[in-house]
């Protein structure tokens, strides 16, 4: 590895203290003089049709000041949501919004007002929306086929079958693509595993609220909102309430968690910047945590079918995906293509084949959740990797090793006939460095060894997931008072990456870090194209992009200085806040001097001109800050490899209690590959925060439906659970290592980590509980308690293998 | 007698807030729900028959200071704290006593803001985040902590976490990584930074212990 003055240290982020003060500022955080607080009329039914609404009493209410209706939101086209409906499709759905003087008041207002609803068919289970005859989530179909929404029903499959919990696989579906032939590979499989699996749906549950205050100065709206991605969230919020982006100022310093549900930020958040126009005066839209729950996102659920071939020596000839998505009722999510993208990378079948569809349920919206897809896949697959281990006699781990991806490994669907390919993997060294660090040969032994009724369970997964993006800019300028400013579109959601990847400039400039102050969080405040800070995309492309305005700072300073001082500028170099001869260092300017040489031979020294390849956006932001000091300002143009992925193990021991089916989590080891590490405390946040949402996935967060009247009983964190501190490892420090070697294709090599996190820690606990008990493999998640004790017990399970939100 | 004790004597037991008015304050502050449950009669417990029965200007000792505030009967302390005296470090993550963002130290013992009427802290001395931090800048111990352990992620929950861990130091300045994770336990972190909460909780200790 480079010998780097910044990256791969330790470090505190320049926000911790205003966080752990109470100065930081969040959406709630904000006020503004005469501010009302805005409630939301939820729908009580899963699919109803607006006939009337009454609000004459809550009008005559005094403090009610506004009440806004559907019918006055700018349109959206279907299958999108608009944020108020006159048809709702999910539980909780919000119908109308009520502005009033305080809270009491929005909330006694929504209690006075009448709708009148008609009950709509619904389905809250995919497979009951494509039985013959059955309900649509949607009155204009119940899936999407080229784009197009349609009506699908399964007239000639195996009901039966379903009925038993055996997925069958001659039903119509809308995707589906073949590499290889699966039915080959399958006929000369030495062991051919076919399973029905099933993936439960799950909400996203920041911490944070999607709460949003807004109000309108000089006809500029300024609007407050929790949000992933503070620059790309600026284009779709201005759409959503209907005016142009340079009307609209967003302000987002810090977001209370997202995990992909607030990535453009969220639908709702033009309720209050509309209210607030309506009434002429500010709106806190206040979010609790039960409209959270409804109107807070989803992962798409999954049930299907895999089939796998081996031969005897383990290497996989085939891999046959079948699945049904639970799409809920809007927009349309690829997680069940992802999972067959990011299976192919895994396990590198010589042939594989996914078929499949996403069927509308009324069940709350669903969008990106960490992995969106790569979780699914893990968590089906990983078990069933671990079957075949055992039925082989191969170490699972060696297993791993045998149909790691390797280089540029090819992977997913095909275009015109030809696969893409990853810029890297180091998959078999990541194993490498996981089995010797971790000691798993003394783990393996520790399998099956009983403590009076509790068993010991051991598990091992690959996880890997998508972690990179390109061509964003950088901008920065070095000011007369000697600091630089380093301005990131980015947002600041809890990863470090806003600060991290800022620091990819200072290293250019071989500064230290003191020395640098980072710009985010305002769009007021002039900020670069940036990644849409999900698909753990941020840390691979904005180091790249940071690096180039630091080197393109760099080669201005040395210009500057040759001009100065005389020679050519391969003379000098720069580091610890100067520009310097390199056979002379005492001779040379301050940062704060190249600043003002810089201002004043303007052109592109002050940024007065710029790069014709930045994106528009960027351009706006430099051209209102030329003038203030030496501008460092370039698109990333750097080479490319391929799609940037970065992979880790999980390896895990559990203890089931085989008389009260409960399962402790004794400790999580993390081995990953993720090429450079930018920030060893960042990284190890992410590798076992993900992994502690994977338990989560595997073991809780249950949804669970009335499914006579379509309504949701699990709609608090206490119904709905997130795991504690004690529900994961926590008598010793849970441990992980990387794999620290650079992707080839990247200057600094960084990829991303955040999704590929949550995988490892999902398979790997779900194979240490079918390890703990005997090859007791449930293929479905959560595992719950009465699952295994009716396991344990050899009754018949209480529903379906394929039955959703029981 | 301490600033908190001289404060109005009047104690959380004698209010006059009613069952009734309460559930009123925290579905305001919550979700919606039937009307149903804002017409029950809980006639036996019903003490006042007006919110002009409950003394409604009255004086807290917030982070050493007394505040003059105007208090609804029904308000939870996490209101009062984020929307009349300005301190907007408390977090509500559920209004529900579910998540533990709003924890606050009430005479040195943590409490959930959201399930605390304001009323019932009269007299009493309430600590936030924003109390922790000496007048010259100087960061508590715990503070000082997850600066060092680069501790949390979206830091939500980070009030609510480091205000328990106050608590716990001064409790048991010398805790066992279990000890101190079940002390914590009643606190949920979304971003799962569980392991580098525990090691912050472990160098506060180490700080405190140090003096």
């Amino acid at each position: 590895m480079a010998d780097y003055k910044l990256i791969g240290k330790n470090y505190s982020t320049a926000d911790l203290v205003a966080k752990v003060t109470g100065r930081a500022k969040y959406a709630e955080d904000f006020r503004a003089d005469g501010m009302l607080f805005a409630k939301l009329l939820p729908s009580p039914m899963p699919h109803a049709r607006v006939r009337s609404i009454d609000t004459s009493a809550a009008e005559a209410m005094p403090g009610v000041e506004v009440i806004l209706t559907a019918d006055e939101l700018p349109p959206v086209d279907a299958p999108n949501e608009a944020g108020l409906t006159n048809e709702p499709v999910y539980e909780g759905e919000p119908i109308l919004a009520v502005a009033a003087v305080d809270e009491t008041t929005a909330a006694d207002a929504i209690e006075r007002i009448r709708v009148e609803l008609e009950p709509l068919p619904f389905a809250v289970d995919p497979l009951e929306s494509l039985r013959p005859g059955g309900p649509d989530a949607r009155l204009d179909g119940n899936t999407m086929a080229n784009s197009e929404l349609t009506t699908i029903k399964w007239n000639d499959v195996d009901w039966a079958a379903i009925d038993r919990g055996e997925m069958p696989t001659d039903g119509p579906i809308t995707d589906e693509w073949e590499v290889g032939d699966v039915e080959a590979g399958l006929a000369e499989a030495d062991l051919v595993l076919d399973e029905t699996v099933f993936h439960q749906s799950m909400g996203h549950q920041p911490l944070e609220t999607r709460t949003a205050m807004a109000y309108w100065q000089n006809g500029k709206c300024y609007l407050y909102v929790s949000t992933q991605s503070t620059l790309r969230t600026h284009g779709p919020a201005a759409r959503g309430i209907g005016i142009a982006p340079e009307d609209l100022v967003l302000v987002s310093e810090y977001c209370g968690g997202g995990f992909g549900s607030k990535i453009a930020g969220f639908v709702q958040m033009r309720l209050p910047a509309l209210l607030s126009q309506k009434a002429g005066k500010p709106v806190m839209m206040r979010i609790t945590r039960q409209e959270e729950h409804f109107i807070g996102r989803a992962r798409p659920g999954l049930q299907g079918r895999v089939k796998i071939g081996y031969r005897s020596d383990g290497r996989i000839t085939a891999m046959d995906m079948f699945f049904v998505q639970d799409g809920g009722p809007y927009g349309f999510s690829t997680d069940f293509m992802n999972a067959a993208d990011q299976a192919s990378l895994m396990y590198q079948p010589l042939s594989h084949r996914l078929r499949g569809l996403s069927v509308y349920t009324n069940t709350p919206p669903r969008s990106a959740q960490r992995a969106p897809g790569g979780l699914q896949a893990v968590s089906m697959i990983a078990p069933i990797m671990q079957k075949a281990a055992n039925q082989l006699g191969i170490d699972p781990l060696e297993l791993i090793r045998i149909n790691a991806p390797a280089g540029q490994a090819k992977l997913g669907r095909p275009t015109n006939g030809e696969q893409g390919n990853v810029s890297s993997a180091f998959v078999r060294e990541a194993a490498d460095i996981g089995e010797s660090t971790f000691d798993w040969q003394a783990m393996r032994a520790r399998s099956g060894r009983r403590n009076g009724s509790k068993v010991t369970g051991i598990g091992v997964a690959l996880s890997s997931f998508n972690a990179g993006a390109w061509g964003m800019d950088g901008l920065l300028t070095i000011r007369p008072d000697g600091k630089v400013y380093i301005h990131q579109g980015v947002g600041n959601l809890g990863t470090g990456s806003v600060f991290d990847t800022a620091r990819a400039a200072m290293e250019a400039l071989q500064t230290d870090w003191d020395q640098a102050e980072v710009i985010w969080g305002d769009t007021s405040k002039h900020l670069p194209w940036s990644t849409v800070q999900a698909g753990s995309t941020t840390t691979h492309a904005h180091t790249r992009a940071n690096l180039a305005a630091g080197e393109d700072a760099k080669r201005k300073l040395l210009e500057i200085a040759a001009g100065a001082l005389g020679g050519s500028p391969d003379d000098y170099d720069v580091a610890d806040g100067r520009v310097f001869r390199r056979d002379y260092p005492r001779q040379g300017l301050g940062f704060a001097q190249a600043a003002r040489r810089a201002i004043e031979l303007g052109g592109r020294f002050d940024g007065h001109e710029l790069p014709g390849d930045l994106n528009p956006v960027t351009v706006t932001a430099a051209t209102a800050l030329a003038g203030l000091g030496l501008m460092g300002v370039a698109r990333d143009n750097y080479p490319l490899g391929g799609r940037v992925i970065s992979h880790a193990i999980g390896f895990a021991e559990v203890e089931v209690d085989l008389e009260t089916g409960a399962v402790v989590l004794k400790d999580y080891r993390v081995s990953t590959d993720v090429g450079t590490v930018i920030n060893p405390r960042t990284l190890e946040a992410q590798l076992h925060g993900g992994a502690i949402q994977g338990f989560s996935a595997a073991l809780g967060q249950k949804w669970t439906y009335d499914r006579r009247w379509g309504l949701q009983v699990s709609k608090r964190f206490y119904s709905n659970r997130p795991p504690t501190m004690l529900d994961v490892p926590h008598e010793e420090p849970m441990q992980w290592v990387a794999q620290d070697k650079p992707d080839p294709f990247s200057p600094m090599g960084a990829k991303g980590i955040g999704e590929t996190a949550e995988g490892a820690g999902s398979g790997a606990v779900l194979c240490a509980i079918a390890d703990a008990l005997g090859e007791g493999y449930f293929n479905r998640t959560p595992v719950m308690t009465d699952m295994i004790l009716t396991r344990i017990e050899n009754l018949p399970p209480a529903f379906s293998n394929l039955a959703a939100h029981v | 007698m301490s600033d908190a004790e001289r404060l109005d004597q009047q104690q959380a037991d004698d209010q006059g807030y009613s069952r009734r008015s309460f559930i009123k304050g925290v579905i305001a502050t919550g979700a919606s729900v039937s009307a149903a449950s804002y017409v029950l009669k809980n006639g036996a417990v019903v003490r006042a028959q007006a919110p002009g029965a409950v003394e409604r200007l009255v004086t807290l000792s917030v982070n050493g200071l007394l505040r003059r505030v105007d208090v609804l009967p029904q308000e939870t302390l996490a209101t009062t704290l984020r929307y009349k005296l300005g301190l907007t470090g408390t977090k509500i993550g559920c209004d529900r006593s579910e998540c533990g963002a709003c924890t606050v130290l009430i005479d040195g013992v943590p409490h959930y803001g959201c399930s605390m009427l304001t009323h019932q802290v009269r007299g009493r001395a309430v600590q936030t985040i924003e109390g922790l931090e000496a007048a010259d800048g100087t960061l508590h111990p715990v503070q000082q902590a997850v600066v060092d352990e680069q501790g949390f992620q979206c830091a939500f929950c980070m009030p609510g976490f480091v205000m328990n861990m106050v608590a716990l130091v001064d409790e048991n300045p010398n805790p066992t990584r279990k000890e101190a994770a079940h002390f914590l336990s009643g606190n949920l972190c979304r971003c799962a930074d569980y392991n580098k909460i525990l090691n912050v909780a472990l160098r506060a200790a180490e700080y405190t212990r140090r003096g």
